[in-house]
């Protein structure tokens, strides 16, 4: 069956073919495992690239394909994220605690060992006590788990309640804006039990993996992140297909005639935007481990039109230009931001880049949305029109 | 013969204007039935009544052997009861195939999953194929449907219909915009689909009514002013003021 799939689309072939050639490529030219001409931060960034890729084609699958505008995907993206951090922080705190305490005379009972790991990741917060939710960071099968079930769940509550009052549009849009402030906002509070603005840090450091250098760590995440990317784009290519990709655009241009074909429409989105937000957090549960950090500011709504931005930008309704628009905006992103981009002199005024990067941005947005709604992506429909 | 569709004593308004007023209809299985009357006589609020858009505020809808009353379903649960309606603008999916459009139509199980796990058959092709043959558009299946003209996509939305298999078809002013050789091949289809099926037209255009040759309904404010044959209809004085004005 998949096989057949993928034969009869030769465009997932085609995307599959880049993704590996150029993990390939990256991979020869790291310092780990090659020539070392990429750096291991570098190699990071484009692990993370790909992430986001792979959140991107989410939201282009629900905006792009159903049509609903979602400003929420981000913030299922950032709970992936928080979910597999409170492992790593745990898991981590643990062994640094239990190697202190070992050098005591007499062994240390369980609640001991409890209470320092406890006030080590909450003393910055001024507490002392696990919250609730963290009632499995010590398992890594069940946070992964939560990885899953958590943006699932609030995604299918969410959606449910929203789909089944006929919300849509821009109203609907501002509903999952307003999910995305709440949550950010709560994760803000000190006491959300998830460290406040600290947010959850050092999770690069990988438990188990104290000895594994960086360089080769973050080559295993590039890869996981790479294969991830693979599988979620085959995933929705497949889900695009034949009639369910039929009927899901078809709710994206006329829900209401959709209605009178016998279909329940409700249904139909609340299960892709289910799905996309469980696939946003799988790419976030592996974003975070190669950013490091995670705090409330990463799940502020602005990320999730950034989101928008570089589907808007890459093309929407095309799950390569999702990926093209993401990789293409925020490695430039990081480029004019970083300071990689020189400062332009016009004598009376000096650009830097650091402060015009939004500027230049937000001008290409409004001009591709204007003037090519198809945006990157449907350039490759004219090449590919030309050559047939 | 019992009824396919009966409705007794519907009302509905609008901020306090009474679209439907006490509207009794029938239909049986077969037949064909065109409703006329004037603008804002309630035509399209009967159709969306009966396909479960517009709620009314009393009166009973009932549908089939079993006489379930339809008000309170959902669209798309009356749609699977086998309503199908095609609206006055042909409202066909642009973005996709001729092919695409009628597929999704097909009658099929239509929750999510049986659709993502749907493998097309060579029955369903072949269904396909027929309904194109009927609608004249066999040799534009691969074709995008916002390139058809304005006839065809009338026929595709049609073909549409039949191909959902209902045992009602509400149809809002068919012939809107069609050359007369479109008319023509539009009145066979409809004509063609009656002979099994229960098919309402609402219809302005009366020389259009005359060619489809059935029984007529007349609406005005909301309620059956007359029934029986065109002649008939047209000879009533009341029908005459209504349509003349007073």
């Amino acid at each position: 069956m998949r096989k057949s799939f993928i034969a009869q689309n030769p465009s997932v072939l085609w995307f599959l073919a880049c993704l590996g050639l150029f993990t390939v490529v990256v991979t020869l030219m790291a310092e780990a495992t090659g020539a070392g001409l990429i750096s291991t931060s570098f190699v990071k960034t484009l692990g993370k690239v790909l992430c986001l890729c792979l959140v991107a084609i989410a939201m282009d699958v629900v905006w792009g394909y159903c049509g609903i505008l979602s400003l929420g995907h981000f913030a299922f993206f950032g709970i992936g994220g928080y979910a597999v951090g409170m492992w790593l922080m745990y898991a981590r705190t643990e062994a640094i605690v239990v190697s202190n305490l070992a050098e005591r005379t007499i062994p240390a009972t369980p609640t001991e060992v409890n209470d320092a790991i406890a006030t080590q990741i909450f003393g910055v917060v001024g507490s002392s006590e696990f919250p609730l939710i963290w009632a499995f960071s010590h398992s890594l099968v069940l946070q992964l788990l939560l990885v899953v079930l958590v943006p699932g769940l609030l995604a299918l509550i969410f959606g449910w309640l929203a789909f089944r009052s006929r919300v849509t549009g821009v109203y609907l849009s501002i509903l999952t804006q307003a999910m995305t402030l709440a949550l950010a906002l709560y994760l803000f509070q000190n006491d959300s039990g998830l460290r406040g603005n600290n947010g959850l840090s050092g999770l690069q450091n990988i438990p188990g993996f104290e000895a594994v250098p960086q360089s080769v760590v973050s080559m295993g995440f590039f890869w996981a992140s790479a294969i991830a990317l693979g599988l979620g784009y085959v995933l929705f290519a497949r889900v695009l297909s034949g009639k369910m990709g039929s009927v899901i655009r078809a709710i994206r241009d006329d829900e209401t005639r959709v209605r009178f074909l016998g279909y329940h429409v409700e249904s139909y989105k609340l299960f892709i935007f289910t799905l996309t937000a469980v696939v946003a957090g799988i790419a976030g549960a592996l974003y975070y481990p190669q950013a490091g950090i995670i705090n409330p500011a990463e799940i502020a709504p602005i990320a999730s039109i950034y989101l928008a931005v570089w589907v808007a930008i890459g093309g929407r309704g095309r799950l390569y230009g999702a990926v093209i628009g993401t990789a293409f905006v925020s490695l430039l992103s990081s480029w004019f931001t970083g300071g990689g981009a020189p400062a332009v002199n016009l004598g009376f005024y000096t650009i830097q880049w650091t402060e015009w990067w939004l500027v230049l941005l937000g001008t290409s947005f409004v001009a591709v949305t204007l003037f090519f709604p198809a945006g990157i992506g449907g350039l490759f429909d004219k090449f590919a029109r030309k050559s047939s | 013969m019992s009824a396919l569709l009966e409705l007794s004593g519907v009302s509905v308004s609008f901020d306090g204007f009474k679209a439907i007023n006490n509207l009794a209809f029938q239909i049986n299985e077969p037949e064909m039935r065109a409703i006329i009357g004037p603008n804002g006589a309630g035509k399209t609020t009967f159709m969306d009544i009966v396909t479960g858009k517009t709620k009314p505020d009393e009166g009973r809808v009932l549908w089939g052997e079993k006489s379930i009353n339809l008000i309170g379903k959902s669209e798309s649960q009356i749609a699977r009861e086998g309503v199908g309606r095609k609206f006055q603008k042909p409202t066909v999916f642009e973005d996709q195939t001729v092919r695409e459009n009628l597929a999704m139509a097909l009658k099929n199980p239509r929750g999510p999953f049986e659709v993502l796990f749907y493998r097309k058959s060579a029955e369903g092709a072949a269904r396909i194929e027929a309904i194109a043959e009927q609608i004249n558009l066999t040799d534009q299946l691969t074709r995008k449907s916002g390139e058809l003209s304005h006839g065809q996509k009338q026929w595709l939305e049609i073909g549409m219909l039949l191909a959902q298999e209902p045992r009602l078809l509400l149809v809002d002013e068919p012939a809107a915009g069609m050359t007369p050789a479109e008319r023509e091949k539009t009145t066979e289809i409809l004509v063609e689909a009656a002979k099994t099926r229960a098919v309402v037209v609402v219809e302005h255009d009366m020389e259009f009514v005359r060619r489809l040759n059935c029984k007529v309904t007349v609406l005005h404010e909301g309620s059956v002013l007359a029934e029986g044959s065109l002649d008939h209809v047209t000879q009533n004085p009341e029908v005459i003021d209504v349509y003349l004005g007073r």
